[in-house]
């Protein structure tokens, strides 16, 4: 899973709708795989992205290459773009977990995989 | 012929062989193929505008394949591991979960600029537990699915109904979840060609305001 969509995903426990994002890693392992920059698709997901955790999140893994505020010329600044691309689309979280910050489930990653399934109780 | 949703669920039916099987059959993976492409073409974006699509039911990647093809960045989950064991080996390009779509989406609102879904939402319609009620499941599903969509959005499923009623119980759920839209038929004449599409429209498109 790279970290674009980590930025994009929420609990969805019964009942857990406030405070839980973004879910919080633990002992992930990443990888850098490299990928074709891609401008206008970054340009697109500018007003999607919650840049604050995203940040937050790369901090948490070492990750130093993001300003701690968007510029306010991201959409044609170059270099922002690339230090996005390189963050979001090519590091990827192989394994580990992410943690509610709510309500503490557990989704486990595997493979590159998170596993997103709920117990019955949970639904 | 019986229906490979009434004999078992999905991920004791795609099965690790099965699963290869599948992926491996040229015919069936041309079919599929095109009937993403079909899919992909029914989301209306805008020519040469990159999107961030999500992919119900992606199995081994063969629509994310298609979806790479248009320029597009995929995201998707399928119930079934074998299956996604599989994209795993094919180096599918878009972020793979392990997820149920009848226990909903796990996707912040307006997070996707489309959603295509290829032979999975007859499957939603089953009741493969006891605990399993097929309308709460799609509502489940409708409902998060619609959130998790851009205003504006489509979202594109080709299925197999098995019915009228199945057709009724569909439609009516996805528009008490918000969504408009109407069934496609392509090549209505056809008894093997013939092909439904649910086009799905989450609402009308907000200019000049930034999506919540
Ligand atoms: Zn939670």
């Amino acid at each position: 899973m790279r970290l674009i969509t980590h930025n994009m995903l929420q609990c969805h426990v019964k009942g857990c709708n406030a405070n839980n994002f973004p879910l919080d890693f633990q002992d992930v392992s990443l990888e850098q795989q490299e990928a074709e920059l891609n401008e206008d698709f970054l340009r697109n997901m500018l007003g999607k992205i919650e840049y604050g955790a995203l940040v937050a999140t790369c901090l948490k893994l070492n990750i130093t290459d993001l300003p701690s505020t968007m510029p306010a010329d991201a959409n044609t600044n170059e270099e922002f773009l690339q230090a996005l691309h390189r963050v979001m689309l090519e590091t990827h979280v192989i394994s580990g977990k992410m943690v509610c910050p709510n309500c503490s489930h557990i989704y486990i990653i595997r493979d590159g995989i998170p596993n997103m399934l709920l117990a019955e109780h949970e639904v | 012929m019986s229906r490979p949703e009434h004999q078992a669920p999905p991920e004791i039916i795609y099965g690790g062989d099965e699963a290869k099987k599948y992926t491996g059959n040229s015919r069936i993976a041309a079919i599929q193929a095109e009937m993403a492409s079909r899919a992909v073409e029914l989301l209306n974006l805008p020519e040469g505008s990159p999107g961030y699509i999500l992919d119900v039911g992606c199995g081994s990647g063969l629509s994310g394949e298609v979806l790479e093809e248009y320029g597009h960045i995929w995201v998707g989950f399928d119930i079934a591991p074998a299956m996604l064991e599989v994209a795993l080996e094919q180096e599918a390009s878009g972020d793979l979960f392990l997820q149920d779509a009848g226990q909903g989406m796990a996707f912040r609102p307006g997070t996707f600029d489309g959603c295509i879904s290829i032979s999975v939402l007859q499957w939603l319609c089953n009741a493969d537990k006891a605990s399993h009620h097929p309308k709460a499941r799609l509502i489940r599903f409708f409902s998060t699915l619609y959130s998790s969509l851009k205003r504006g959005a489509r979202a594109i499923f080709q299925f197999y109904p098995e019915n009228d009623d199945q057709i009724q119980l569909i439609m009516g759920v996805a528009v008490r979840c918000g969504f408009e839209g109407g069934l496609v038929v392509d090549y209505p004449n056809s008894r093997k060609a013939k092909k439904f599409y649910l086009c799905l429209f989450a609402g009308q498109e907000v200019q000049g305001v930034k999506q919540q």
